[in-house]
């Protein structure tokens, strides 16, 4: 029983950290690179319009941090439960 | 040197370096030969996973489809990045913790089920078959382009590469030299990108450049000239979208989840060591492909800016040299129509010049008088970027055919020698098939690459999300949610591309959705069918759904 709830947990916390990282992954592609792209590019950073920026540049930077971030958040949840050798 | 002796001596270099990585990594079993005996560290699975991905199309074309896209070129930056994310939360873990070969043998196992197997051997073959027959082409293209071959005998010496450390090295010999692979085409992508970026803005960071002023003296930035440029000439906007935005959503969807669902993407995670390495080498990937696919939008930029100030409105007796190299191969057309000696590139009837986009990183380096041995590299680039792209799906292709269908369905008994005797010869007929494909393409490369991701997004996608995160799903479900999705995008890729079932215009769209995009609504489609068919059919066994809780975590007690 012990195990079974251990598992439960384990999941149920991985499961948290997928459906956080992926709204994050699309409020900064989807929403910001294009539903709210025309509404974004009246802002400008340097010489790029925001919403062109983020559908060509921004969202692409989100992403490797979204997977570095998950990698390092299950590395410790791993650590955690006991998984790793 | 001339630009083909810099080609000849840095082409030959580097397929040497393949050629002995090959005989280097000989393969005796069949583990060695699917996956590289899952013994590959997180880096080299990292870099091997960016060059297989990174195919002809990344390399060649992508740069000059945005370039004259705009912003639309955003969907295929975001969609063939943003596809990581979700094969790293969702996932390459578990099939790396499932622990077999193919993903065809995922779904079979999961969906306990033979015909569900046969399905998914289907989808894998129809998405690498319609997949490496762009990257033969591009073979055959670089070859010919550089040096002066015909295109056919460029795509048969890309073949006898390929075959020779596809089939003596297997997914070990695959791996290695896409490691190789990987470090050749980054360096010749970036290297004329560099010099570019500083010769237009002194900005040596092309994704910096990209944004900064240009450095004619006009202090105006140069994605505002830009825009200005293609405003006067008739065009939109360079940073706004020509296609409709619900459009952009649904090929930027697609393209996302369709790289999730690519076998041959998939399979590299079957090659690491442990559970945490499939999630580590995914993140490894991502940033090595990143470094790609935000330079590409920075070149796309800067070869516009300099296509409109060297040619356009420009007299045709002062034209650069490069400018008749390229007519001469008819990827650049200049048909004087107005008899003013001029070139007027509009967009409109009175348009006099069609460029091809490829040209926008073949020949770059040439319109920016960069030094010969670049230029040379890029063809180098080029043919490692299609070669890798290929090694992995012929690997795919094999893998299907000796064993899930040889091994795991039709011929169980057969021996480990004999599965590996099979494995190679399917390598060598697919070889054969691709190359076939290659010399008579249907269309050019990246629009059947994108095809290709509609249907991996229409039927594994789904299948392998449902199969990891709903144990309810059952084999009925599986099998009519991936003969749906499959049916409606084959459906909807023959009448809008190929003239079938009455053929159609893109007024006539369904939701305004083109069929590069289309793959997301026969995505939604698989899943509807699915869990509408579950309700109505046996449940899984027990004996599944304990598969499926150890799949779920990433170390048995």
């Amino acid at each position: 029983m012990k195990s079974k709830d251990r598992y439960n947990n384990y999941w149920r916390t991985n499961i948290k950290y997928v459906s956080t990282l992926l709204s994050i992954w699309f409020t900064f592609s989807f929403l910001f690179g294009i539903i709210l792209k025309d509404f974004l590019n009246q802002f400008s950073i340097a010489g790029f319009k925001l919403g062109f920026w983020f559908a060509q540049q921004g969202s692409i930077y989100v992403f490797v941090i979204l997977i570095f971030t998950y990698v390092i958040l299950m590395n410790n949840l791993d650590k955690k439960f006991g998984f790793k050798k | 040197m001339s630009i083909q002796s810099w080609t000849y001596v840095l082409v030959g270099i580097t397929f040497s370096i393949y050629i002995a990585i090959a005989i280097w990594s000989r393969v005796q079993s069949t583990k060695e030969f699917y996956v590289a005996g899952g013994g590959v560290g997180a880096w080299a699975n990292g870099m091997a996973t960016a060059a297989d991905w990174m195919s002809a199309a990344s390399f060649i074309s992508m740069a000059g489809i945005i370039s004259f896209a705009g912003y639309d070129g955003a969907v295929y930056l975001m969609g063939w990045t943003g596809g990581y994310v979700l094969l790293a939360l969702l996932l390459a873990p578990y099939l790396r913790k499932f622990g077999k070969f193919t993903v065809p043998e995922f779904i079979g196992d999961r969906y306990y089920s033979n015909n569900a197997r046969l399905v998914a051997v289907f989808c894998a073959l129809l998405v690498s078959f319609t997949y490496v027959a762009g990257q033969m082409r591009g073979v055959g293209i670089v070859f010919s382009r550089f040096l002066e071959v015909d295109i056919n005998t460029g795509v048969i010496i890309g073949m006898l590469i390929v075959l020779f450390y596809a089939v003596l090295g297997g997914m070990k010999g695959i791996t290695y030299t896409q490691v190789a692979q990987y470090c050749v085409l980054i360096f010749a992508f970036m290297v004329p990108a560099i010099f570019i970026s500083i010769q237009m803005t002194g900005n040596p960071i092309p994704q910096l450049g990209f944004g900064s002023e240009i450095s004619d003296g006009s202090s105006t930035y140069l994605l505002d000239k830009l825009d200005n440029l293609n405003v006067e000439l008739g065009f939109n906007e360079y940073t706004d979208n020509t296609k409709p935005l619900i459009d952009i959503f649904a090929i930027t969807l697609a393209l996302m989840v369709g790289t999730a669902g690519l076998p041959h993407v998939i399979v590299r995670f079957f090659t690491v060591k442990k559970v945490a390495d499939a999630r580590k080498s995914a993140g490894i990937a991502l940033l090595l492909i990143a470094i790609l696919y935000t330079t590409a939008p920075a070149v796309a930029a800067f070869a516009r800016t300099n296509l409109l100030e060297t040619i356009s409105t420009k007299s045709y007796k002062d034209i650069p040299q490069w400018f008749k190299k390229w007519e001469n191969t008819g990827l650049i057309i200049f048909d004087d129509l107005d008899n003013d000696g001029m070139i007027d590139y509009t967009n409109d009837d009175s348009n006099e010049l069609y460029v091809d986009r490829d040209i926008m990183v073949l020949a770059n380096p040439e319109i920016a008088n960069l030094p010969n041995w670049v230029v040379a590299l890029v063809a180098a680039g080029g043919l490692a970027a299609a070669l890798s792209t290929a090694a992995g799906l012929l690997l795919v292709i094999s893998a299907s055919v000796s064993h899930d269908l040889i091994k795991r369905v039709y011929y169980p008994e057969i021996s480990e020698k004999g599965e590996l005797v099979a494995a190679r010869i399917s390598a060598f007929f697919a070889v054969c098939i691709a190359g076939y494909f290659g010399i008579n393409p249907p269309g050019f490369v990246a629009a059947v690459v994108a095809l290709a991701f509609g249907l991996a997004a229409a039927s594994f996608f789904p299948a392998i999300v449902m199969g990891i995160f709903y144990k309810k799903m059952n084999k009925e479900g599986a099998i009519c949610g991936m003969l749906a999705g499959i049916g409606l995008m084959l459906f909807y890729m023959l009448k809008f591309k190929f003239d079938f079932f009455g053929g159609g215009l893109s007024e006539d769209y369904w939701f305004g959705i083109s069929p590069e995009g289309f793959g997301s609504v026969a995505m939604i489609l698989n899943f509807i069918v699915s869990f509408a068919v579950m309700k109505f059919t046996s449940p899984t066994p027990k004996k599944i759904k304990d598969i499926v809780d150890n799949i779920r975590i990433p170390e048995n007690e």
